[in-house]
């Protein structure tokens, strides 16, 4: 189900518009329309679909529009041409041509807003900021003080509420932000760079935080950021905007092994990888492993075999000459502490957890996916391999 | 081209002139009205504090600063201040002044405050008022003293309005610079949540601009207060009179008296009505 959809957006800053619409028509640049027209263009065709419960990051450099695009959701930045529809009451609503009070309606109860610099009003205690869409929706002071303690607990500030907003750090002014824009229920969250005001750690732990709220309460979250390693660490899906378009759309592994301009390249040459690769872009493949008589060669010499059933499910192992023991790896990979001869894991595992468990073991990690089934071996080379091929 | 010039004088002077008799002629019902409207209030608050015993009054005024500031100092000031007024022998014309600076900045507030916020949101009305606000500013008192004195007669409203006159600027620009200097990052917080203006107004502009407004009206208190001498030259009682009577008499003692009560006044008023210093700056 599509929450956020954009449809051929262009936005258009400064008077002569028309004009500057028509200038992109023909094919020219953002430069040259500017030259011509003095109007910017602030995007231009711009189709994304934001899935319900799924978190978009817009990732670019400052000027790049993914701001603007942003803020073209809840009606702050105007739209030249084209629409902007979201799900709104169980049915899409095109923000782009609604009158004044659906917007309104649309702002107070379906859209809510992260700011960059919080955003916090500094003469409100942090209750009365984390109640203020309340307030605005005109509800009453005994229901909307309920509702206020409640998310200022989900996000650990409930002995903070008394306080004004400048006597907390930073960190903790954003997770004000984040229970403001909580409180409203709205199921659409726009994030304007909301971690990029922090330091690092803080960023981090935000991050983190931010991650497993998602996992309890399943928002559509629009977030915007400059950092590759920020966006590719939250996003389910990753478009990368230059010049007010968008360049490459699609999940953190694709922008990471198949950037489709030099321009994003560029930008993927200088992240971390760990955190993106999966096994089963960095593993030998199920049907390229080494197999003798019905069961898989784990080492060069034939001395480490594992064997398969039927469904090519590994069942168990022999090493050198001995029958050996199969660990399992479920949930918890970090965790993972049981003595055994091979380590089996699920083939979404992480690079860096990968690595992790490979220090566990002088064989293979044998990759299976959901049903079981060996899906591909991952050793040494593999590993260097896939750092490697990146850093070429 | 020199005496061209000085024998085609431009009737300025006469122009204002009929202008002012029009006015005193056709619209003598209004100005009267004004007058007594205006007078009758400023009397009713002198007389109503007149009334009231001086020593009672002065432990009000200092339970009042106590109330405001929560400062035991400030009470104290206060109530020694007006101690020091009685026992000079300038109450009544103290009293008399405070009633003209309290319905002055009235004036002022009430119009001043939403001329500024409508100026803030229209940058057209700010462009069209500010020339009028820097003549009222910089033209001598003087110059509209007289015009006033015609159409309102001798008395305390004519002071009244010279006064508003002078100080009304403050509390305009000050409310102005207040709403405009409202962050956008804050503005748009509000419409992100669905304010309508209205909303916006009183939940994020009035109170990012208070201390502004705050500021302007204070300013607004010490401009009515250093009127009083010219108020008192067109017959409006307070501690003006003293001082002009003074200054015409050459006597000194007088003149040290009562500027000495102005400035007591002066300094209680502005104490009372600034705002309490915020404990932290806050972003």
């Amino acid at each position: 189900m599509v929450a956020i959809q954009f449809d051929k957006v262009d936005i258009v800053f400064g008077e002569r518009r028309k004009q500057a619409l028509a200038l992109l028509d023909q094919g020219k640049t953002r430069d040259e329309i500017l030259a011509e027209t003095g109007a910017v263009i602030g995007a231009a065709g711009i189709d994304l679909a934001v899935e319900r419960g799924e978190i978009c990051v817009l990732m670019g450099l400052s000027g790049s529009g993914k701001s603007t695009v942003l803020r073209a959701v809840n009606g702050l930045n105007p739209v030249a041409r084209g629409g902007v529809s979201v799900r709104h009451d169980g049915a899409p609503v095109e923000v782009t041509d609604c009158d004044a009070d659906r917007l309104r309606e649309i702002r107070m109860r379906t859209v809510s807003m992260v700011f960059q610099q919080f955003g916090l009003l500094p003469w409100r205690t942090v209750r009365e900021n984390v109640g203020f869409g309340l307030e605005i929706r005109g509800m009453k002071a005994a229901e909307r003080r309920r509702i206020v303690d409640e998310k200022l607990a989900m996000v650990g500030l409930a002995q903070w509420a008394d306080k004004h907003a400048h006597e907390l750090s930073g960190g903790m002014q954003q997770r004000v932000g984040l229970a403001r824009a909580f409180a409203t229920d709205a199921d659409i969250l726009l994030m304007d760079e909301p971690f990029s005001a922090l330091d690092p750690l803080i960023r981090d732990k935000m991050q983190d935080e931010l991650l497993e709220l998602q996992r309890r309460i399943q928002k559509t979250i629009l977030f915007v950021s400059h950092d590759l390693d920020e966006a590719m660490k939250i996003g389910n899906k990753i478009a990368i905007m230059e010049a007010g378009r968008i360049v490459q759309c699609g999940t953190a592994e694709d922008i990471l092994l198949r950037p489709a301009t030099p321009y994003v390249a560029e930008f993927v040459k200088h992240t971390n990888p760990l955190n993106v690769l999966r096994g089963h872009s960095v593993m030998t493949p199920a049907c390229s492993v080494r197999r003798d008589d019905g069961t898989v060669l784990l080492d060069r010499d034939g001395l480490v075999r594992m064997r398969v059933d039927a469904g090519d499910r590994p069942v168990g192992v022999e090493v050198n000459g001995r029958e050996g023991s199969l660990g399992r790896v479920n949930g918890n990979a970090g965790a993972f502490d049981t003595p055994c001869d091979i380590i089996v894991a699920p083939v979404e595992l992480k690079l860096a957890t990968t690595i992790a468990l490979k220090r566990k073991t002088d064989h293979p990690i044998i990759f299976v996916d959901a049903e079981g089934k060996l899906a591909g071996l991952c050793g040494d080379d593999e590993i260097y391999g896939s750092l490697l091929r990146r850093s070429a | 081209m020199y005496d061209w010039l000085t024998e085609h004088k431009i009737p300025l002077g006469p122009w204002i002139k009929s202008f002012v008799d029009f006015l005193n002629q056709h619209l003598q019902w209004l100005f009267d009205g004004i007058s007594l409207v205006l007078g009758t209030l400023i009397e009713g608050l002198t007389g109503l504090l007149l009334a009231t015993p001086p020593l009672l009054l002065t432990a009000l005024f200092a339970a009042l600063a106590y109330f405001l500031h929560r400062s035991v100092k400030l009470a104290a000031f206060t109530f020694v201040a007006f101690l020091v007024v009685i026992n000079l022998g300038y109450w009544q014309p103290t009293i008399e002044t405070l009633s003209l600076v309290i319905w002055a900045t009235l004036v002022c507030v009430a119009v001043g405050v939403p001329l500024g916020i409508a100026a803030a949101h229209r940058p057209w009305l700010y462009a069209g008022i500010r020339p009028i606000l820097d003549l009222m500013q910089t033209i001598p008192t003087f110059v509209y003293l007289i015009p006033t004195l015609v159409l309102f007669g001798l008395g305390v409203v004519p002071g009244l309005i010279s006064t508003v006159i002078f100080a009304l600027p403050a509390p305009i620009r000050l409310t102005h610079l207040g709403i405009t200097s409202v962050p956008t990052q804050l503005r748009e917080a509000g419409e992100a949540f669905g304010a309508t203006k209205r909303q916006l107004l009183y939940k994020v502009e009035l109170p990012h601009a208070m201390p502004t407004i705050m500021a302007g009206i204070t300013q607004c208190i010490m401009l009515s207060l250093s009127m009083v001498v010219i108020a008192a030259l067109v017959g409006a009682d307070g501690l003006g009179k003293p001082v002009v009577r003074a200054l015409n008499s050459v006597n000194i003692g007088m003149g040290f008296e009562a500027g000495a009560a102005i400035v007591l006044l002066a300094i209680v008023l502005d104490r009372v009505c600034k705002r309490p210093e915020r404990k932290a700056g806050g972003r």
